[in-house]
């Protein structure tokens, strides 16, 4: 598995070297900088800035020497934000967005995996038709609109909920969790669906059922394991979505995420928080996915077994 | 004394949007403790579909049970509450299935599927611990002939050979000791001398255990040494029923009959058309070696391992093996679909091993392959005018004016109505599909077939109309053939000339009937012994 998460890792490296060269170019061939806003500056004063930010040199040694930063872990200064760098920026979002985040992802796999299974077992009947339609209008449904309309209900009419803040007054967390949270339970819902139905017409469920098992044994022990693998492997892209796609949410609920500079920075035009956010969020994305494959091999033991013996 | 259990003019329809089936129609039958009852008939007479209705493990819906009854022990099994149902599933009746491949869950230890039905007994006082129903199920592992049983306990179905999982889900039927034992073909996937031993363990618990059994079977030739008594079924109907030997000699009806001469047995009738100075192939040393990731450790499989054959113009070649014997990959080495190691194989003179891809293409033409599974080898998306249409067009052999005329007299020659010449594959039975992968491997009149087990997915009734055809088509089109199968006697009824594989080594070659009669290697002789005789008196006097 060491063996197998490692070549992974390797092969991580080009794929962000094109992240960063793309996204370098792009950032850099958009008309306007970072310092072109709103209010004329003046000649010399653009000139003194763009010095400081070795915006003066020729782009190809612009590029090298934001890579050999990168390289050490600095994604450098930023330029909207005075005096502070980007790795400290992302840094102060991150374990918001990272906690909204996990919370959406536990709505999701919860309210998910139940329709879904629920769904499955009496395939084409009330008891598919009512979670599946559900999950469709979920799957349509966008969080800038479930998200006002929950703040309306549960917490304008109802006053049950606060209506946004976070951390500041208890059960101010669920209201973003379920925004964020239920395209993904729905998506969950019809993979867990069509994954189950899949492995509930295999001969060994069959099998099971004739040796005399409950049918909760059936569903819970020969069923979900095998039925659960396209949700396993949706899980690694969809926590990284969930990551990058918060800002709708943060913005409605005043979260003070990461969602927030990411978009900012590229009205900005703040090429390091561009690149730096862009990077990170593309680290993410790799890393999640290798975790979603190894907990599908995990799941598989004739996968296990191979992967164990080529280590 | 009533029997142990007795159905009753039991009905089964499956209301389909196509109008309803009668699956099963008005059939009875009753067997009782120690006695064995064969149900015999092709895929389609609703054999399977009687005994999944006993465990009401048939999908409801499309199937319904109209009507009947089912006494087990005096209740009723087709009226009885889900929990009640459960308390007969697994323990009183238990059931193996056909393929042990799909039948065993991929995702836990052979072992924890073993003691599931102790450790969740519905009746709770016979429920055992854990520990307790691991001890009787490495007993009844060793019981069923799993060597080091209690190391194999841990293992994962993919671990073990077919074989060796149909001995798992027997031992898994017999461990909460069922008084009935429902076996849908328990064999049909497994080579012969797999079968002989999972027919004599079967036979051999069911003596020492006084069950009843229920064995499905679309081969006669398979219960005979196993029946006490046979029911033969077609189309949803009972054709016939009663002792096995009266079922063998004495029947007046016209469907078993058509079963019994169904059966491959005896030599082949049409004359050798070998020229015998005149190799059209000849294989020299050849060598194809895998590596095999599967394990824990990466080792070579040396699939073919130094063979060297000729194979004459006109010449039937038979090669037979077990599965894992290498003769797939021989056949596909021959046609260069798999790279080999070394040696070389020379088709009418020219070395094909030398040839580039591109120079092997009107090669191809010359030999082609027919597949075991007509369902998984033709593309569900092509139609059979599609499908026999490419090879003609691709090598040229027909212009898109021609080819309409062209498929449609291979139709006719592999005995397929014109009139489907627009269907999908999903539209034909086994046997008519087995018939358009024929149809694709003659349309560009080939010198060599290789064919790769054609028959072994059909019911024995099917079997003996493709095998014809094959002949058919081997005199009409002057047709040189390497014929691959694990199944002896369909060998012999077919080939001029064995060849016998193991582990990748030759074994024994020899004249079809020669080899028959005398035999010379001891392997060879253990295959030819364990092939079924159709005949019960000659099978109880060979035991």
């Amino acid at each position: 598995m060491f063996k197998f998460a490692l070549g992974r890792l390797l092969q991580a490296i080009p794929v962000l070297l094109v992240v960063i060269t793309m996204t370098f170019m792009l950032v850099h061939s958009a008309p306007g900088g970072p310092f072109s806003a709103d209010k004329a500056v003046p000649e010399e004063v653009l000139k003194a800035l763009e010095a400081q930010y070795n915006l003066d040199q020729p782009l190809w040694q612009q590029y090298l020497s934001y890579l050999g930063d990168v390289v050490q872990g600095d994604m450098g200064p930023s330029f909207k934000y005075p005096g502070r760098n980007v790795n400290e920026l992302i840094m102060s979002g991150l374990s918001t967005t990272a906690e909204l985040g996990f919370y959406a992802m536990l709505v999701a796999i919860f309210i998910g995996v139940i329709a879904g299974v629920t769904a499955s077992m009496r395939p084409n009947t009330m008891q598919d038709y009512v979670p599946m339609t559900a999950a469709m209008i979920g799957i349509c449904m966008p969080s800038f609109l479930l998200g006002p309309l929950l703040v309306l209900v549960f917490g304008i009419h109802l006053e049950w909920l606060p209506v946004s803040g976070w951390n500041e007054i208890p059960g101010d967390k669920i209201m973003p969790a379920i925004t964020l949270g239920t395209g993904y339970a729905a998506y969950i819902a019809r993979l867990s669906r069509g994954g189950m139905l899949e492995v509930l017409s295999q001969d060994y469920i069959r099998t099971a059922r004739a040796k005399g098992l409950s049918e909760f044994l059936i569903i819970s022990k020969h069923a979900l394991r095998g039925g659960l693998i396209p949700v396993v492997a949706f899980l690694g892209p969809a926590f990284a979505g969930l990551l990058g796609g918060s800002f709708v949410v943060e913005t409605i609920f005043q979260i003070p995420g990461l969602g927030r500079f990411y978009v900012q920075a590229a009205f900005n035009r703040d090429y390091t928080m561009i690149l730096g956010t862009t990077v990170f969020f593309a680290t993410l994305i790799i890393l999640f996915n290798l975790l979603s494959d190894m907990l599908a091999i995990w799941l598989n033991p004739k996968l296990r077994q191979q992967v164990r013996g080529d280590s | 004394m009533a029997a142990l259990l007795d159905v009753k003019n039991l009905k089964v329809h499956f209301h389909t949007r196509n109008g309803v089936i009668k699956a099963v129609d008005d059939v009875s039958f009753s067997v009782n403790a120690g006695e064995t009852l064969a149900i015999v008939g092709e895929s389609g007479s609703g054999k399977s579909v009687t005994c999944y209705s006993l465990l009401d493990l048939l999908p409801k819906p499309p199937a319904k049970i109209e009507g009947g009854t089912a006494m087990f022990d005096g209740e009723d099994l087709l009226n009885c509450s889900a929990d009640r149902m459960r308390h007969f599933r697994g323990n009183d009746i238990a059931m193996i299935f056909q393929d042990p491949m799909t039948s065993l869950n991929p995702n836990l230890t052979v072992g924890e599927q073993l003691v599931e039905p102790l450790i969740y007994h519905p009746d709770k006082a016979r429920r055992q611990d854990r520990a307790a129903a691991k001890l009787r199920a490495i007993d009844l592992l060793d019981e069923v002939g799993i060597l080091d049983s209690e190391r194999r306990f841990d293992s994962y179905p993919h671990e073990f050979s077919g074989g060796m999982r149909q001995r798992v889900m027997i031992a898994m039927a017999l461990i909460n000791e069922p008084r009935l034992l429902i076996c849908d073909e328990p064999t049909t996937a497994l080579d012969v001398t797999i079968q002989a031993q999972i027919l004599g363990l079967i036979k051999e618990l069911q003596q020492s255990r006084d069950v009843a059994v229920i064995f499905i079977s679309h081969d006669l030739g398979v219960v005979a040494g196993i029946a006490d008594k046979i029911l033969v079924m077609c189309n949803g109907v009972a054709m016939e029923s009663g002792k096995t030997d009266n079922i063998f000699y004495k029947t007046k009806n016209d469907y078993t009959k058509r079963l019994l001469n169904a059966i491959p047995g005896g030599p082949k009738t049409m004359k050798n058309r070998a020229q015998a100075r005149n190799p059209l192939v000849e294989v020299k040393n050849i060598r194809t070696w895998f590596k095999d990731y599967s394990g824990s450790k990466t080792i070579i499989v040396k699939a073919v391992d130094d063979i060297s054959l000729t194979i004459k113009r006109g010449e039937i070649l038979g090669l037979v093996g077990e599965s894992g014997s290498g003769k797939s990959t021989l056949g596909r080495s021959i046609l260069q679909l798999v790279p080999t190691q070394e040696g070389t194989v020379t088709f009418d003179g020219t070395d094909l091993g030398s040839l580039s891809p591109r120079q092997l293409v009107p090669w191809r033409r010359r030999m082609q392959m027919i597949f075991q599974d007509p369902y998984a080898s033709l593309n569900p998306r092509m139609t059979v005018f599609e499908t026999l249409a490419e090879p003609l067009l691709y090598h040229g052999i027909a212009d898109k004016s021609a080819v309409t005329e062209q498929v449609q007299a291979l139709m006719d020659d592999v005995g397929l109505a014109r009139a489907h010449m627009r269907k999908y594959p999903h539209e034909f039975s086994g046997g008519q599909r087995q018939r358009i992968a024929i149809g694709r491997a003659i349309a560009t009149k080939p010198e060599l077939i290789i064919a790769d087990e054609p028959v072994s997915a059909l019911d024995v009734t099917i079997q003996a109309q493709i095998l014809d055809l094959i002949l058919g088509l081997v005199e009409r089109h002057n047709l040189t053939m390497m014929f691959i199968s694990h199944d002896l006697s369909v060998v012999r009824y077919i080939s001029d000339r064995v060849m016998v594989m193991h582990h990748g080594v030759l074994v024994e070659q020899g004249k079809t009937e020669t080899l028959w009669a005398k035999p010379k290697k001891a392997y060879t002789k253990n295959l030819l012994k364990a092939i079924p005789i159709a005949d019960p008196r000659l099978e109880r006097a060979r035991n």
